[in-house]
Protein backbone atom coordinates (compact mmCIF):
# COMPACT_ATOMS: atom_id res chain seq x y z
CA UNK A 1 0.00 0.00 0.00
CA UNK A 2 1.23 3.85 -0.74
CA UNK A 3 1.33 6.32 1.31
CA UNK A 4 -1.90 8.59 0.90
CA UNK A 5 0.41 11.74 0.63
CA UNK A 6 3.38 11.46 -1.26
CA UNK A 7 1.94 8.09 -3.14
CA UNK A 8 5.47 7.46 -3.72
CA UNK A 9 6.41 5.37 -0.91
CA UNK A 10 5.38 2.19 0.80
CA UNK A 11 3.14 3.53 3.93
CA UNK A 12 4.19 2.11 7.43
CA UNK A 13 1.97 4.18 9.73
CA UNK A 14 -1.49 3.39 9.96
CA UNK A 15 -3.73 5.90 11.35
CA UNK A 16 -7.69 5.12 12.12
CA UNK A 17 -9.68 7.65 13.75
CA UNK A 18 -12.82 7.62 15.43
CA UNK A 19 -15.21 10.72 15.59
CA UNK A 20 -19.09 9.95 16.84
CA UNK A 21 -19.08 7.01 14.80
CA UNK A 22 -17.34 8.37 11.39
CA UNK A 23 -14.21 6.27 10.59
CA UNK A 24 -11.67 8.13 8.82
CA UNK A 25 -7.99 5.73 8.00
CA UNK A 26 -5.05 7.24 7.18
CA UNK A 27 -2.39 5.08 5.81
CA UNK A 28 1.55 6.77 5.87
CA UNK A 29 5.39 6.59 4.88
CA UNK A 30 7.35 7.16 7.81
CA UNK A 31 8.57 10.16 6.22
CA UNK A 32 4.96 12.03 6.11
CA UNK A 33 3.92 10.21 9.39
CA UNK A 34 6.73 12.46 11.41
CA UNK A 35 6.07 15.31 9.18
CA UNK A 36 2.50 15.01 10.27
CA UNK A 37 2.58 14.93 14.06
CA UNK A 38 5.06 17.57 14.28
CA UNK A 39 2.59 19.85 12.56
CA UNK A 40 -0.17 18.52 15.04
CA UNK A 41 2.35 19.19 17.73
CA UNK A 42 2.94 22.68 16.72
CA UNK A 43 -0.46 23.69 16.10
CA UNK A 44 -1.90 21.53 19.48
CA UNK A 45 -0.88 23.92 22.38
CA UNK A 46 -1.81 24.11 26.06
CA UNK A 47 -4.69 26.80 25.39
CA UNK A 48 -5.73 24.49 22.72
CA UNK A 49 -5.99 21.48 25.18
CA UNK A 50 -7.81 23.29 28.09
CA UNK A 51 -10.33 25.58 25.45
CA UNK A 52 -11.15 21.46 24.44
CA UNK A 53 -11.73 20.47 28.00
CA UNK A 54 -14.27 23.35 28.41
CA UNK A 55 -15.84 22.26 25.30
CA UNK A 56 -15.90 18.57 26.89
CA UNK A 57 -18.86 20.84 29.22
CA UNK A 58 -20.68 21.87 26.08
CA UNK A 59 -23.97 19.53 27.17
CA UNK A 60 -24.51 21.72 29.93
CA UNK A 61 -23.58 24.57 28.67
CA UNK A 62 -25.91 26.76 27.56
CA UNK A 63 -26.32 29.93 24.55
CA UNK A 64 -26.69 32.38 26.53
CA UNK A 65 -23.78 31.58 29.02
CA UNK A 66 -21.10 32.64 26.28
CA UNK A 67 -22.53 35.93 27.44
CA UNK A 68 -21.69 35.21 31.06
CA UNK A 69 -19.46 38.45 32.39
CA UNK A 70 -17.15 38.67 35.43
CA UNK A 71 -18.68 41.98 37.28
CA UNK A 72 -14.86 42.79 38.17
CA UNK A 73 -12.77 42.55 35.38
CA UNK A 74 -15.22 42.27 32.50
CA UNK A 75 -13.82 39.05 31.12
CA UNK A 76 -16.91 36.80 29.05
CA UNK A 77 -17.24 32.97 29.22
CA UNK A 78 -16.79 33.18 25.46
CA UNK A 79 -13.67 35.12 26.03
CA UNK A 80 -12.39 31.95 28.98
CA UNK A 81 -13.17 29.53 26.62
CA UNK A 82 -10.64 31.43 23.41
CA UNK A 83 -7.89 32.26 25.87
CA UNK A 84 -7.87 29.23 28.14
CA UNK A 85 -7.29 31.43 31.49
CA UNK A 86 -9.39 33.38 33.61
CA UNK A 87 -9.16 37.68 33.90
CA UNK A 88 -9.07 37.66 38.08
CA UNK A 89 -9.62 36.05 40.88
CA UNK A 90 -13.37 36.87 40.72
CA UNK A 91 -13.81 34.68 37.33
CA UNK A 92 -14.11 32.07 39.20
CA UNK A 93 -16.92 32.96 41.05
CA UNK A 94 -18.27 33.89 38.00
CA UNK A 95 -17.53 30.68 36.36
CA UNK A 96 -18.01 28.25 38.61
CA UNK A 97 -20.19 25.83 37.54
CA UNK A 98 -17.74 25.49 34.65
CA UNK A 99 -15.09 25.65 36.76
CA UNK A 100 -16.22 22.95 38.23
CA UNK A 101 -15.99 20.31 35.63
CA UNK A 102 -12.96 21.95 34.28
CA UNK A 103 -10.84 21.88 37.45
CA UNK A 104 -11.97 17.89 37.81
CA UNK A 105 -10.70 17.30 34.74
CA UNK A 106 -7.34 18.97 34.90
CA UNK A 107 -6.39 18.05 38.64
CA UNK A 108 -8.62 14.67 39.10
CA UNK A 109 -10.16 16.73 42.17
CA UNK A 110 -12.15 20.12 42.97
CA UNK A 111 -11.12 20.26 46.57
CA UNK A 112 -8.37 22.36 48.16
CA UNK A 113 -6.83 20.35 50.60
CA UNK A 114 -3.28 22.27 50.83
CA UNK A 115 -2.26 25.57 52.85
CA UNK A 116 -4.07 28.31 53.34
CA UNK A 117 -3.02 32.19 53.57
CA UNK A 118 -2.07 33.20 56.97
CA UNK A 119 -2.68 29.70 58.82
CA UNK A 120 -0.27 27.42 60.73
CA UNK A 121 0.64 23.94 58.52
CA UNK A 122 -2.16 21.88 58.07
CA UNK A 123 -0.76 18.54 59.91
CA UNK A 124 -1.06 15.41 58.50
CA UNK A 125 -4.77 14.58 58.33
CA UNK A 126 -6.35 11.87 60.16
CA UNK A 127 -9.18 11.52 57.75
CA UNK A 128 -6.74 10.07 54.77
CA UNK A 129 -7.90 6.84 55.02
CA UNK A 130 -11.46 8.16 54.49
CA UNK A 131 -10.86 10.25 51.46
CA UNK A 132 -8.98 7.56 49.90
CA UNK A 133 -12.69 5.35 50.33
CA UNK A 134 -14.37 8.83 48.48
CA UNK A 135 -11.39 9.06 45.89
CA UNK A 136 -11.87 5.70 45.25
CA UNK A 137 -15.67 6.16 44.59
CA UNK A 138 -14.94 9.20 43.05
CA UNK A 139 -12.65 7.83 40.12
CA UNK A 140 -15.63 4.90 39.89
CA UNK A 141 -18.28 7.48 38.86
CA UNK A 142 -15.39 8.96 36.11
CA UNK A 143 -14.71 5.63 34.45
CA UNK A 144 -18.70 4.97 34.59
CA UNK A 145 -19.18 7.76 32.77
CA UNK A 146 -16.33 7.53 30.36
CA UNK A 147 -17.70 4.27 29.50
CA UNK A 148 -21.13 5.41 28.19
CA UNK A 149 -19.08 8.31 26.60
CA UNK A 150 -17.37 5.52 24.96
CA UNK A 151 -20.50 3.42 23.78
CA UNK A 152 -22.16 6.31 22.82
CA UNK A 153 -18.97 6.94 20.40
CA UNK A 154 -18.93 3.49 19.31
CA UNK A 155 -14.92 3.71 20.50
CA UNK A 156 -15.91 -0.68 21.44
CA UNK A 157 -12.09 -0.67 22.46
CA UNK A 158 -11.57 1.76 24.56
CA UNK A 159 -15.10 0.92 26.31
CA UNK A 160 -13.69 -2.72 26.80
CA UNK A 161 -10.60 -1.34 28.54
CA UNK A 162 -13.03 1.32 30.54
CA UNK A 163 -14.88 -1.92 31.81
CA UNK A 164 -11.89 -3.76 32.78
CA UNK A 165 -10.66 -0.92 34.75
CA UNK A 166 -14.36 -0.93 35.93
CA UNK A 167 -14.31 -4.52 37.14
CA UNK A 168 -10.92 -4.34 38.76
CA UNK A 169 -11.36 -1.34 40.92
CA UNK A 170 -14.58 -2.71 42.31
CA UNK A 171 -13.41 -6.10 43.14
CA UNK A 172 -10.38 -4.15 44.72
CA UNK A 173 -12.89 -1.89 46.84
CA UNK A 174 -14.80 -5.05 47.42
CA UNK A 175 -12.20 -6.64 48.92
CA UNK A 176 -10.86 -3.91 50.89
CA UNK A 177 -14.54 -3.74 52.61
CA UNK A 178 -14.13 -7.38 53.50
CA UNK A 179 -11.11 -6.59 55.73
CA UNK B 1 25.72 43.59 43.25
CA UNK B 2 25.07 44.27 39.47
CA UNK B 3 24.27 40.91 37.14
CA UNK B 4 27.68 41.59 36.11
CA UNK B 5 29.09 39.85 39.07
CA UNK B 6 27.26 36.79 38.58
CA UNK B 7 28.84 35.93 36.07
CA UNK B 8 31.60 33.52 37.48
CA UNK B 9 29.29 32.89 40.51
CA UNK B 10 28.23 29.02 39.98
CA UNK B 11 24.60 29.06 39.85
CA UNK B 12 23.44 27.07 42.94
CA UNK B 13 21.77 24.58 40.36
CA UNK B 14 25.09 23.77 39.12
CA UNK B 15 26.89 23.79 42.22
CA UNK B 16 26.99 20.02 41.91
CA UNK B 17 26.27 19.50 45.79
CA UNK B 18 23.54 18.21 47.57
CA UNK B 19 21.98 14.73 47.88
CA UNK B 20 22.16 12.06 44.99
CA UNK B 21 24.35 14.92 42.93
CA UNK B 22 25.39 12.57 40.16
CA UNK B 23 22.22 12.05 38.83
CA UNK B 24 20.04 14.81 40.70
CA UNK B 25 21.26 18.37 39.20
CA UNK B 26 18.80 20.45 41.09
CA UNK B 27 15.71 20.52 43.06
CA UNK B 28 13.02 23.41 42.34
CA UNK B 29 9.67 24.57 43.31
CA UNK B 30 7.56 27.50 42.62
CA UNK B 31 4.58 29.10 43.67
CA UNK B 32 1.81 30.91 42.10
CA UNK B 33 0.43 33.96 43.49
CA UNK B 34 -1.92 36.57 42.83
CA UNK B 35 -3.35 39.76 44.31
CA UNK B 36 -6.73 39.28 45.19
CA UNK B 37 -9.19 41.65 42.36
CA UNK B 38 -6.53 42.57 40.55
CA UNK B 39 -6.56 41.28 36.76
CA UNK B 40 -4.33 38.91 35.60
CA UNK B 41 -1.38 39.87 33.73
CA UNK B 42 -2.41 38.77 30.50
CA UNK B 43 -5.40 40.43 31.09
CA UNK B 44 -4.50 43.94 32.66
CA UNK B 45 -3.67 47.23 30.86
CA UNK B 46 -0.56 48.97 31.28
CA UNK B 47 -1.87 51.20 34.46
CA UNK B 48 -3.18 48.03 35.77
CA UNK B 49 0.67 46.21 35.66
CA UNK B 50 2.48 48.98 37.02
CA UNK B 51 0.04 49.50 40.02
CA UNK B 52 0.51 45.87 40.71
CA UNK B 53 4.36 45.26 40.14
CA UNK B 54 4.67 48.44 42.43
CA UNK B 55 2.79 46.93 44.92
CA UNK B 56 4.54 44.00 44.85
CA UNK B 57 7.76 45.49 45.17
CA UNK B 58 7.27 47.95 47.72
CA UNK B 59 5.74 45.01 49.94
CA UNK B 60 9.22 42.87 49.03
CA UNK B 61 10.94 46.02 50.19
CA UNK B 62 10.21 45.46 53.76
CA UNK B 63 10.84 42.12 54.00
CA UNK B 64 14.00 41.46 55.31
CA UNK B 65 14.49 37.98 53.39
CA UNK B 66 14.72 40.44 49.96
CA UNK B 67 17.58 42.93 52.04
CA UNK B 68 20.24 42.26 49.71
CA UNK B 69 18.10 41.18 46.44
CA UNK B 70 18.28 42.96 43.26
CA UNK B 71 15.24 44.49 41.63
CA UNK B 72 15.14 44.93 37.84
CA UNK B 73 12.21 46.29 35.70
CA UNK B 74 12.40 44.13 33.01
CA UNK B 75 12.29 47.90 30.76
CA UNK B 76 15.75 48.44 31.81
CA UNK B 77 17.20 45.48 30.62
CA UNK B 78 19.11 45.02 27.23
CA UNK B 79 18.42 41.57 25.39
CA UNK B 80 21.98 40.17 26.29
CA UNK B 81 20.74 40.99 29.88
CA UNK B 82 17.47 38.97 29.53
CA UNK B 83 18.68 36.10 28.07
CA UNK B 84 21.81 35.80 30.73
CA UNK B 85 18.73 35.53 33.25
CA UNK B 86 17.11 33.24 31.39
CA UNK B 87 20.56 31.14 31.01
CA UNK B 88 20.43 31.16 34.60
CA UNK B 89 17.07 30.07 34.97
CA UNK B 90 16.36 32.70 37.13
CA UNK B 91 13.51 33.77 34.59
CA UNK B 92 11.71 32.60 32.03
CA UNK B 93 11.72 32.70 28.40
CA UNK B 94 8.06 34.34 28.42
CA UNK B 95 8.67 36.52 31.13
CA UNK B 96 11.39 38.20 28.38
CA UNK B 97 8.69 38.63 25.95
CA UNK B 98 6.45 41.64 26.21
CA UNK B 99 8.27 43.55 29.31
CA UNK B 100 5.75 46.25 30.33
CA UNK B 101 5.66 46.44 34.04
CA UNK B 102 7.26 43.17 34.55
CA UNK B 103 10.12 42.98 37.38
CA UNK B 104 12.28 40.39 38.58
CA UNK B 105 13.89 40.35 42.17
CA UNK B 106 16.55 38.07 43.16
CA UNK B 107 18.74 37.33 45.20
CA UNK B 108 22.13 37.45 44.56
CA UNK B 109 23.28 33.61 46.01
CA UNK B 110 20.53 33.14 43.57
CA UNK B 111 18.50 30.06 45.69
CA UNK B 112 15.44 32.15 44.98
CA UNK B 113 13.84 34.51 41.94
CA UNK B 114 10.35 36.37 41.79
CA UNK B 115 8.63 36.98 38.41
CA UNK B 116 6.51 39.61 38.76
CA UNK B 117 3.59 40.05 35.99
CA UNK B 118 4.42 37.04 34.21
CA UNK B 119 1.79 34.77 34.08
CA UNK B 120 0.65 35.30 37.66
CA UNK B 121 0.83 38.63 39.68
CA UNK B 122 4.00 36.47 41.28
CA UNK B 123 6.16 33.70 40.83
CA UNK B 124 8.33 32.40 43.38
CA UNK B 125 10.63 30.04 43.00
CA UNK B 126 13.57 28.30 44.69
CA UNK B 127 16.29 26.47 43.67
CA UNK B 128 18.78 23.91 45.75
CA UNK B 129 21.41 21.96 44.43
CA UNK B 130 20.85 18.21 44.21
CA UNK B 131 18.07 16.34 45.25
CA UNK B 132 16.29 18.35 48.03
CA UNK B 133 12.94 19.41 47.38
CA UNK B 134 11.94 19.39 51.19
CA UNK B 135 14.54 22.33 52.02
CA UNK B 136 13.82 24.18 48.50
CA UNK B 137 10.30 23.92 49.96
CA UNK B 138 11.13 25.26 53.89
CA UNK B 139 12.56 28.50 51.94
CA UNK B 140 9.47 28.96 49.68
CA UNK B 141 7.11 28.66 52.71
CA UNK B 142 8.90 31.48 54.18
CA UNK B 143 8.48 33.98 51.40
CA UNK B 144 5.25 33.30 50.91
CA UNK B 145 4.50 33.68 54.38
CA UNK B 146 6.02 36.82 54.65
CA UNK B 147 4.40 37.78 51.12
CA UNK B 148 1.37 36.73 52.50
CA UNK B 149 1.05 39.44 55.18
CA UNK B 150 1.53 42.16 53.17
CA UNK B 151 -0.86 41.31 50.27
CA UNK B 152 -4.23 39.98 50.19
CA UNK B 153 -3.92 37.01 47.95
CA UNK B 154 -6.36 35.55 45.81
CA UNK B 155 -7.37 32.53 47.59
CA UNK B 156 -11.26 30.23 47.63
CA UNK B 157 -11.64 27.74 50.47
CA UNK B 158 -12.92 25.09 48.07
CA UNK B 159 -10.26 25.81 45.19
CA UNK B 160 -6.95 27.29 46.68
CA UNK B 161 -4.81 29.86 45.22
CA UNK B 162 -6.85 31.37 42.48
CA UNK B 163 -4.36 31.45 39.01
CA UNK B 164 -4.44 32.71 35.64
CA UNK B 165 -4.37 29.38 34.15
CA UNK B 166 -7.04 26.56 35.80
CA UNK B 167 -3.30 23.82 35.93
CA UNK B 168 -2.38 26.00 38.45
CA UNK B 169 -5.30 26.12 40.99
CA UNK B 170 -4.91 24.63 44.20
CA UNK B 171 -1.71 24.84 45.82
CA UNK B 172 -0.09 26.59 42.57
CA UNK B 173 2.63 24.69 43.70
CA UNK B 174 5.21 22.89 40.67
CA UNK B 175 7.71 21.00 42.20
CA UNK B 176 10.69 20.22 39.89
CA UNK B 177 13.76 18.31 39.70
CA UNK B 178 16.14 18.22 36.76
CA UNK B 179 17.79 15.15 36.06
CA UNK B 180 21.34 14.32 33.91
CA UNK B 181 20.07 10.87 32.65
CA UNK B 182 22.65 9.99 29.72
CA UNK B 183 22.85 5.79 30.93
CA UNK B 184 19.00 5.84 30.18
CA UNK B 185 19.18 7.71 27.17
CA UNK B 186 22.07 5.84 26.23
CA UNK B 187 20.84 2.46 26.34
CA UNK B 188 17.54 3.58 24.33
CA UNK B 189 15.63 2.90 27.75
CA UNK B 190 14.71 6.72 28.46
CA UNK B 191 11.05 6.39 26.95
CA UNK B 192 9.86 3.56 28.20
CA UNK B 193 10.92 5.60 31.80
CA UNK B 194 9.40 9.24 30.62
CA UNK B 195 6.17 7.22 29.72
CA UNK B 196 5.36 5.78 33.09
CA UNK B 197 6.29 8.63 34.85
CA UNK B 198 3.58 10.12 32.37
CA UNK B 199 1.11 7.97 33.52
CA UNK B 200 2.11 8.62 36.83
CA UNK B 201 0.80 12.26 36.69
CA UNK B 202 4.42 13.99 36.16
CA UNK B 203 5.35 15.67 32.90
CA UNK B 204 9.28 16.00 31.61
CA UNK B 205 10.64 18.53 29.89
CA UNK B 206 13.42 19.94 28.80
CA UNK B 207 16.76 21.98 29.61
CA UNK B 208 14.47 25.33 29.98
CA UNK B 209 11.26 24.22 31.15
CA UNK B 210 8.37 24.50 28.88
CA UNK B 211 8.28 23.42 24.97
CA UNK B 212 11.99 22.95 25.50
CA UNK B 213 13.66 19.71 24.05
CA UNK B 214 15.82 17.42 26.01
CA UNK B 215 19.36 19.03 24.95
CA UNK B 216 22.60 17.57 26.69
CA UNK B 217 20.40 14.53 28.47
CA UNK B 218 18.98 17.00 30.86
CA UNK B 219 15.14 16.30 32.26
CA UNK B 220 13.04 18.06 34.21
CA UNK B 221 10.36 16.16 36.00
CA UNK B 222 7.66 17.97 37.77
CA UNK B 223 4.08 17.18 38.91
CA UNK B 224 1.37 17.81 37.40
CA UNK B 225 -1.69 18.68 39.82
CA UNK B 226 -1.89 21.05 41.92
CA UNK B 227 -5.57 20.82 43.53
CA UNK B 228 -6.78 18.14 45.53
CA UNK B 229 -3.07 16.97 47.26
CA UNK B 230 -1.82 19.12 49.87
CA UNK B 231 2.24 20.54 49.86
CA UNK B 232 3.56 17.60 51.61
CA UNK B 233 1.84 15.36 49.66
CA UNK B 234 2.92 16.75 46.82
CA UNK B 235 6.89 16.67 47.71
CA UNK B 236 6.71 12.94 48.63
CA UNK B 237 4.96 12.11 45.26
CA UNK B 238 7.79 13.38 43.51
CA UNK B 239 10.39 12.17 45.73
CA UNK B 240 8.86 8.42 45.87
CA UNK B 241 9.12 8.99 41.35
CA UNK B 242 12.30 10.81 41.32
CA UNK B 243 13.67 8.07 44.08
CA UNK B 244 12.99 5.13 41.29
CA UNK B 245 14.27 7.32 38.73
CA UNK B 246 17.40 7.39 40.11
CA UNK B 247 17.61 3.78 40.77
CA UNK B 248 16.94 3.22 37.12
CA UNK B 249 19.63 5.58 36.17
CA UNK B 250 22.37 4.02 38.01
CA UNK B 251 21.20 0.52 37.23
CA UNK B 252 21.65 1.63 33.33
CA UNK B 253 25.32 2.92 34.27
CA UNK B 254 26.27 -0.46 35.35
CA UNK B 255 25.14 -1.98 32.64
CA UNK B 256 26.72 0.19 30.37
CA UNK B 257 29.75 -0.38 32.72
CA UNK B 258 29.61 -3.79 32.63
CA UNK B 259 28.13 -4.83 29.21
CA UNK B 260 28.69 -2.09 26.70
CA UNK B 261 32.08 -1.00 28.41
CA UNK B 262 34.18 -0.64 24.82
CA UNK B 263 31.34 1.20 23.24
CA UNK B 264 30.58 3.97 26.44
CA UNK B 265 35.08 4.46 26.88
CA UNK B 266 34.86 5.33 23.15
CA UNK B 267 31.92 7.57 23.50
CA UNK B 268 33.39 9.04 26.32
CA UNK B 269 36.80 9.62 25.00
CA UNK B 270 35.32 10.79 21.66
CA UNK B 271 33.08 13.50 23.21
CA UNK B 272 36.11 14.47 25.33
CA UNK B 273 38.65 14.64 22.25
CA UNK B 274 36.10 16.65 20.50
CA UNK B 275 35.97 19.20 23.43
CA UNK B 276 39.86 19.36 23.68
CA UNK B 277 40.50 19.98 20.01
CA UNK B 278 37.56 22.11 18.06
CA UNK B 279 37.74 25.48 17.27
CA UNK B 280 34.30 26.25 16.56
CA UNK B 281 31.43 24.61 18.19
CA UNK B 282 27.99 25.32 18.80
CA UNK B 283 25.99 25.30 22.18
CA UNK B 284 24.20 22.40 21.15
CA UNK B 285 26.84 20.90 20.22
CA UNK B 286 29.19 21.53 23.15
CA UNK B 287 26.13 20.77 25.69
CA UNK B 288 26.03 17.29 24.25
CA UNK B 289 29.56 16.33 24.73
CA UNK B 290 30.09 18.08 27.99
CA UNK B 291 27.17 15.21 29.05
CA UNK B 292 29.02 12.57 28.03
CA UNK B 293 32.41 13.91 29.65
CA UNK B 294 29.74 14.18 32.73
CA UNK B 295 29.08 10.62 32.85
CA UNK B 296 32.80 9.91 32.17
CA UNK B 297 33.93 11.37 35.66
CA UNK B 298 30.96 10.12 37.63
CA UNK B 299 31.96 6.39 36.51
CA UNK B 300 35.30 7.24 36.98
CA UNK B 301 36.54 6.52 33.39
CA UNK B 302 37.28 10.43 33.16
CA UNK B 303 39.79 11.18 36.07
CA UNK B 304 41.78 13.75 34.84
CA UNK B 305 39.18 16.76 34.95
CA UNK B 306 37.46 18.44 37.69
CA UNK B 307 33.69 18.05 37.55
CA UNK B 308 33.27 21.56 38.60
CA UNK B 309 34.85 22.76 35.55
CA UNK B 310 32.42 20.98 33.25
CA UNK B 311 29.48 21.87 35.02
CA UNK B 312 30.12 25.56 35.34
CA UNK B 313 30.80 25.23 31.31
CA UNK B 314 27.34 24.21 31.03
CA UNK B 315 26.51 27.71 31.85
CA UNK B 316 29.34 29.55 30.66
CA UNK B 317 29.41 28.78 26.76
CA UNK B 318 25.61 29.62 26.70
CA UNK B 319 25.50 33.20 24.36
CA UNK B 320 24.78 35.44 26.53
CA UNK B 321 27.48 34.56 29.27
CA UNK B 322 29.99 34.54 26.03
CA UNK B 323 28.91 38.43 25.40
CA UNK B 324 29.07 39.13 28.97
CA UNK B 325 32.56 37.52 29.00
CA UNK B 326 33.99 39.13 26.16
CA UNK B 327 31.86 42.03 26.65
CA UNK B 328 30.55 43.18 23.89
CA UNK B 329 28.16 41.79 21.14
CA UNK B 330 29.60 38.71 19.19
CA UNK B 331 28.46 36.93 15.78
CA UNK B 332 27.13 33.86 15.66
CA UNK B 333 30.47 32.29 14.41
CA UNK B 334 32.69 34.62 16.85
CA UNK B 335 30.14 33.01 19.58
CA UNK B 336 31.17 29.58 18.02
CA UNK B 337 35.07 30.23 18.12
CA UNK B 338 35.11 31.93 21.63
CA UNK B 339 32.95 29.11 22.66
CA UNK B 340 35.15 26.74 21.69
CA UNK B 341 38.25 28.59 23.08
CA UNK B 342 36.55 28.73 26.86
CA UNK B 343 36.20 24.78 26.71
CA UNK B 344 39.51 23.81 25.50
CA UNK B 345 41.05 26.40 28.02
CA UNK B 346 38.80 24.78 30.82
CA UNK B 347 40.50 21.38 30.29
CA UNK B 348 44.19 22.99 30.15
CA UNK B 349 44.48 22.64 26.28
CA UNK B 350 47.49 25.56 26.02
CA UNK B 351 48.36 25.78 22.55
CA UNK B 352 50.47 28.48 20.71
Amino acid sequence: MLCDICAKNQATVHLTEIVDGQITELHLCERCAKEKSSQMEQQFGLSDLLAGLVDFGKNIEEKEDLKLKCPNCKLTYREFKKIGRLGCSECYATFSKYLEFLLKSIHGANQHVGKIPGCPPLAKTKEKAKTQVLEAEDRLDELKDKLSQAIAQEAFEEAAKLRDSIKELETKEKQKKEK
Amino acid sequence: MALKDMLFHTSEWLKGTGPNSDVVISSRIRLARNISLESFPHWANEKQLKIISDKIQEAAKAIDIFKDALFLNLNDLDNVDKQFLIERHLMSHEHALNPVSKALIVDPQEIFSIMVNEEDHLRIQVMKSGFDLASAYKIIDNIDNAFAKKLNFAFSKSWGYLTACPTNTGTGMRGSVMLHLSGLVMLQQINKVLQAISKLGFTARGLYGEGTQATGNFFQISNQYSLGRNEQEIIDNINGVIQQVIEQEQLARQALAKQHKVMLEDRIWRSYGVLKNAYLISSQETIEHLSVVRLGIDLGIIKEVNKKAIDDLFILIQPSHLQKIENRKLTHEERDQKRAELVRKSLGVIRP
